[in-house]
């Protein structure tokens, strides 16, 4: 296990005081633990199917923090949306899986392999209204920030964060539809 | 797309996060109350002997009852909308307005003529009872259900379900007032079928509307 339960207690602790670099870390802990247990689960499957399980548990962890109790240990919470996205997945897929909180436990983290992109999202943000896509894309493929993407698309930084978060928003619906 | 560039706009994405959840149940609850307490009063209204009506026990017990029924939901739906967080335990404390209203019933049986029974039990009010909890409990229903919404209930129909019992105690604290029947014989019926048809209306959409 590559993080304490303090380590990510801390983190998102930090994170909701507005830390972003507490917060890009913290999903960065919370990605290896899922891939992990979402690629056991999925024995035999697409590495790119496992990205997009993973993709979709950090969405909700992102568009759901505020049930988290700030009091409360991270990780009962953040394993119940893991487990409920993993099942949901492999449901959507037309199977039947099991996981145990135990699992989590369990499973020591895996790391990304460099070539493996999730499909998903891509998908999911070409169904964006155009205002929408453009500033998403611009800050997820251009790797731009949000204030360059203001500059660039000549629109306010307010403007711009509303749009990224409603498109986030979006794209985490979009993922129960299969397409 | 790669994980770490969904992490980085995540990150960016971090200032705009809404309400805590317990402020967002809060201000459910104040609106589900107050939806329900407009529907009453436009509607039906308190009853005509409501002056001696507060001098009996048996008229107070309902307001206990359905009061203690609303508020043990609202603890329960608390821990439902934060994934991780219900314990099997807390289902328990879902049994208080059931026990409090057994235990009342069965003090009923003990002092009321077994004659009498059929009569208090079947009321004058019942198909009153059957149409207006459900009727007042609609905007607590809503209200309720939006907030699972916000929530991340990681078990939707029952999330559902518990959303329609406190909108099921909200009405009948309302509709308490305005029934003439205070029998326990009388609220263990008919406001237990009211309630349900709430409870099974949130259950199914809670399992439609909920997921996230």
């Amino acid at each position: 296990m590559t993080s304490t339960d303090e380590d990510l207690d801390h983190l998102l602790e930090r994170a909701m005081a507005g830390d972003e670099k507490a917060y890009a870390g913290f999903l960065g802990a919370v990605a290896p633990l899922v891939r992990a247990v979402a690629r056991r689960k999925l024995a035999g499957g697409a590495a790119s199917d496992v990205e997009d399980v993973v993709q979709e548990t950090l969405l909700a962890v992102h568009l759901k923090r505020h049930t988290w109790r700030p009091s409360e240990p991270v990780r009962p919470w953040l394993y119940a949306i893991a487990r409920y996205k993993i099942v949901d997945a492999y449901r959507r897929r037309g199977r039947r899986v099991h996981v145990d909180i135990e699992d989590f436990a369990e499973t020591l983290a895996q790391p990304q392999e460099d070539t493996v992109s999730g499909g998903e999202v891509a998908r999911a943000l070409g169904t964006l209204s155009p205002g929408q896509r453009v500033v998403v894309q611009s800050i997820t493929l251009d790797g731009l920030s949000i204030g360059e993407t203001a500059r660039q698309l000549n629109m306010k930084e307010t403007a711009v964060r509303v749009a990224l978060h409603r498109g986030l928003a979006a794209i985490a619906a979009r993922f129960g539809q299969k397409s | 797309m790669k994980t770490d560039d969904l992490i980085r706009t995540l990150a960016q994405d971090l200032p705009r996060s809404g309400p805590a959840m317990g402020k967002t149940l809060a201000w459910a609850s104040l609106a589900g109350l107050a939806l329900a307490a407009l529907t009453f009063f436009a509607t039906i209204g308190v009853r005509a002997d409501i002056e001696t009506a507060v001098q009996s026990y048996r008229f107070l017990s309902k307001f206990v009852i359905t009061a203690i029924l609303a508020a043990t939901g609202l603890y329960v739906l608390d821990r439902l909308v934060r994934p991780g967080a219900l314990l099997r335990r807390d289902l328990l404390v879902l049994l208080g307005a059931p026990a409090l209203l057994a235990a009342l019933a069965t003090l009923e049986a003990l002092v009321l003529d077994p004659a009498r029974w059929a009569s208090v039990a079947m009321g004058t009010n019942s198909l009153v009872c059957l149409t207006f909890v459900p009727l007042i409990g609609i905007g607590p229903l809503i209200a309720m259900l939006l907030t699972l919404r916000r929530g991340a209930p990681t078990r939707p129909g029952l999330a559902g379900a518990v959303a329609g019992l406190v909108a099921g105690g909200m009405a009948a604290s309302f509709y308490a007032a305005h029934c003439p029947d205070d029998s326990p014989f009388f609220v263990a019926i008919w406001y237990t079928l009211a309630i349900s048809m709430l409870v099974v209306v949130g259950a199914a959409l809670g399992r439609l509307f909920a997921r996230f």
